[in-house]
């Protein structure tokens, strides 16, 4: 890899701004799964590109198929169950799918690095902190000895604000809280310098308080290292105030994509329009909260057309039959798409 | 830590306590010493003599606290069989003899049963699990004895690679390990291999892989040091199974160790013997798991540091 080498992510800043270089276009991504009900396309052709300095909600319920997305870009795909039948992952230019389980390894955690869900169960009970810090630090950089690493490992719990990082280092994972478990998680994730994090619903299983924390820190870190942010939730608000673009989730596809204040003023697709009629709002005062009428689909036997036309008020014959095309929804923003036959009439008549 | 073991080794103690009183107990329901010690025609002043020497004729609890007062100092009586010698004097002289091919089949089962079970979680649902399991199966439905002989036919008689029975070198301990150790090694590697795919779920070995950890690290060290846990808490049983196991293996190839002992000394009717047999198992099975104990705060900080 031809790449000067980088300075810590302290010093180190970037351009902030969302036009910054393109980092990651994942193009037409396919994912299957064997199950015992049968095959499931738990991702179907999902598209979507990340530049630096930028954060992309990715919203949807469970089992959208909004993690398998990102395990499948970094190829960490439960085996042998999932296959990544199709699509390109284009980190800088090059197909990350066309690379090798080794090249793969110096991507995760250097380039791409991931926060998961729970922090009480994604750390290794059996090691300290430090020890699973300096561990990503040895594979990734190997510049300095075993001092420098964890001097760097001291520096990175720095950046996450945790205090007395020296002796915080020391600590096994049982003897911290679940916030500050979630912060060396953020730790372990900027520590070798990657130009993307995924977050996976990091802020879950956090209460609320320090959800907010969390997140002030996710755009803190993000503005003194111009990192590039993939967020993934089930969370309105979040998305709300983190990100400016987003893409909608379901069963496996992407029905809708824009910039959040367009998706948000103007949803365009009628399962995005029922999931923000379902977010309690502080702004309008509804009579009640809406529900999405049925459940969500079983992913196996899907149907061919629309996803969501068993669910969806305006569904028609067509939407049953064939799955529509991402059209360009009529508004100020110019990249504002949804998948929706009905998109003039359903989103005519709100 | 120091808590830790300080209460475990308390337990212990509690422990050995209630052995010694079962052993107590149980001499005393198997009918007097009194009839096994004398001959059929002995005169009723000789048997009167007799329990009053051995102090029969006082009330049960003052009995059993002599006897534990004994047993505390190492005296747990006069061998009947074995003329001249101590109960315990027997029973010591024996004792290396087992120890040495416990260990021995203790280290094979190890060597051989971890290995086997990550390897099988490790590729869970192909050949090599499936063999594995096989492998497990056969340890665990053989009986120890009658795998013991078909060693000793195969290997000692029929190819004469190995001696058929009796005390050496290592060349005589092989085949009696093999035999002990097979049980144990089904048992090990079913078990780790069930640790091991838990662990090889967890959100820990995922991240682990998200990082960029190589895949024969996440398995050995981040998901073995995790999944160890379960068979060094088996590792505890298996010292029961070792010195249980000692008598039906000894007995096969005429080891001379305490199980071999201990089956003499019941035919001899030698109830000192037996009795401290039963006790110093109960000891050495306690300090093994003692030892697991501290093992295990070794292993996990989670207790270390509780």
């Amino acid at each position: 890899m031809t790449r000067p080498s980088r300075s810590t992510p302290l010093e180190e800043t970037r351009g902030a701004s969302a036009s910054g270089e393109l980092l990651l276009e994942v193009r037409d991504l396919r994912t299957h799964l064997d199950t015992k009900n049968g095959l499931v396309r738990a991702v179907d052709g999902v598209s979507f590109r990340l530049h630096s300095g930028e954060t992309l909600g990715i919203i949807g319920e469970s089992g959208s198929g909004k993690s398998m997305t990102v395990l499948s870009m970094l190829q960490v795909v439960p085996k042998p169950a999932a296959r990544i039948v199709g699509g390109e992952v284009l980190y800088r230019g090059q197909n990350l799918l066309e690379k090798n389980e080794r090249e793969m390894r110096r991507i995760r955690g250097r380039e791409i690095a991931m926060i998961l869900q729970d922090p009480q169960t994604s750390l290794n009970p059996v090691f300290t902190i430090g020890n699973q810090i300096v561990e990503a630090l040895r594979l990734h950089r190997r510049d300095g000895g075993g001092k420098a690493l964890v001097h760097r490992a001291v520096e990175a719990l720095r950046q996450v604000r945790i205090a007395a990082p020296e002796e915080r280092i020391r600590s096994y994972p049982h003897e911290m809280s679940g916030g500050m478990k979630q912060r060396a998680v953020g730790a372990l994730a900027i520590s070798c310098g990657p130009r993307i994090i995924v977050a996976d619903e990091p802020t879950t299983s956090l209460d609320v308080t320090i959800q907010a924390q969390y997140l002030r820190l996710l755009r803190d870190l993000q503005r003194e290292t111009g990192l590039a942010i993939l967020f993934i939730t089930h969370d309105f608000g979040i998305v709300a105030k983190l990100c400016r673009h987003l893409l909608v989730m379901y069963a496996g596809r992407v029905v809708e994509a824009g910039p959040v204040r367009a998706v948000f003023n103007n949803p365009a697709h009628p399962y995005t329009r029922a999931l923000l009629g379902s977010v309690v709002r502080a702004d309008t005062k509804a009579e009640r909260l809406e529900a999405i009428a049925g459940q969500p689909p079983a992913l196996w036997g899907l149907p061919s057309g629309c996803r969501f036309a068993p669910r969806c008020p305006h569904a028609d014959d067509r939407c049953r039959k064939e799955y529509p095309p991402q059209l360009r929804v009529r508004d100020e923003a110019s990249d504002h798409v949804a998948s929706c036959w009905r998109l003039e009439e359903s989103h005519g008549n709100r | 830590m120091r808590r830790f073991l300080a209460i475990r080794f308390l337990q212990a103690l509690v422990a050995l306590l209630a052995i010694t009183l079962i052993v107590f107990g149980l001499t005393h329901l198997t009918g007097s010493p009194v009839d096994a010690l004398l001959p059929d025609d002995a005169s009723q002043a000789q048997i009167e003599s007799l329990i009053r020497h051995w102090g029969l004729d006082r009330p049960l609890h003052e009995q059993y606290l002599a006897f534990l007062g004994n047993a505390l100092q190492g005296d747990l009586g006069v061998s009947l069989k074995w003329r001249g010698y101590t109960a315990m004097e027997v029973v010591l002289q024996r004792l290396p003899a087992t120890l040495k091919l416990g260990g021995l089949s203790v280290l094979l089962s190890i060597v051989v049963a971890i290995p086997l079970g990550v390897v099988a979680a490790r590729h869970r649902g192909t050949m090599v699990d499936k063999s594995a399991n096989v492998v497990a199966l056969l340890g665990q439905s053989l009986p120890q004895f009658w795998l013991g002989i078909m060693l000793i036919w195969i290997f000692a008689v029929g190819l004469g690679w190995f001696p058929t029975s009796g005390q050496g070198g290592l060349p005589h301990m092989i085949l009696p390990a093999i035999a002990m150790a097979s049980f144990q090694v089904a048992a090990l590697a079913r078990l780790t291999r069930s640790a091991m795919l838990d662990s090889l779920r967890s959100e820990y070995v995922k991240l682990a892989r998200l990082k960029g950890v190589p895949e024969y690290r996440i398995v050995w060290k981040h998901a073995l040091r995790n999944a160890a846990i379960v068979p060094l808490t088996y590792f505890g049983l298996l010292a029961g199974s070792l010195l249980t196991g000692s008598v039906v293996i000894e007995s096969v190839f005429s080891w001379p160790g305490t199980g071999l002992l201990s089956i003499e000394a019941i035919r001899g009717r030698d109830y000192p013997v037996v009795q401290a047999v039963v006790i110093l198992f109960a000891v050495v099975f306690l300090l093994i798991n003692y030892v697991v104990d501290a093992l295990y705060a070794l292993v996990d900080p989670r207790i270390r540091r509780a």
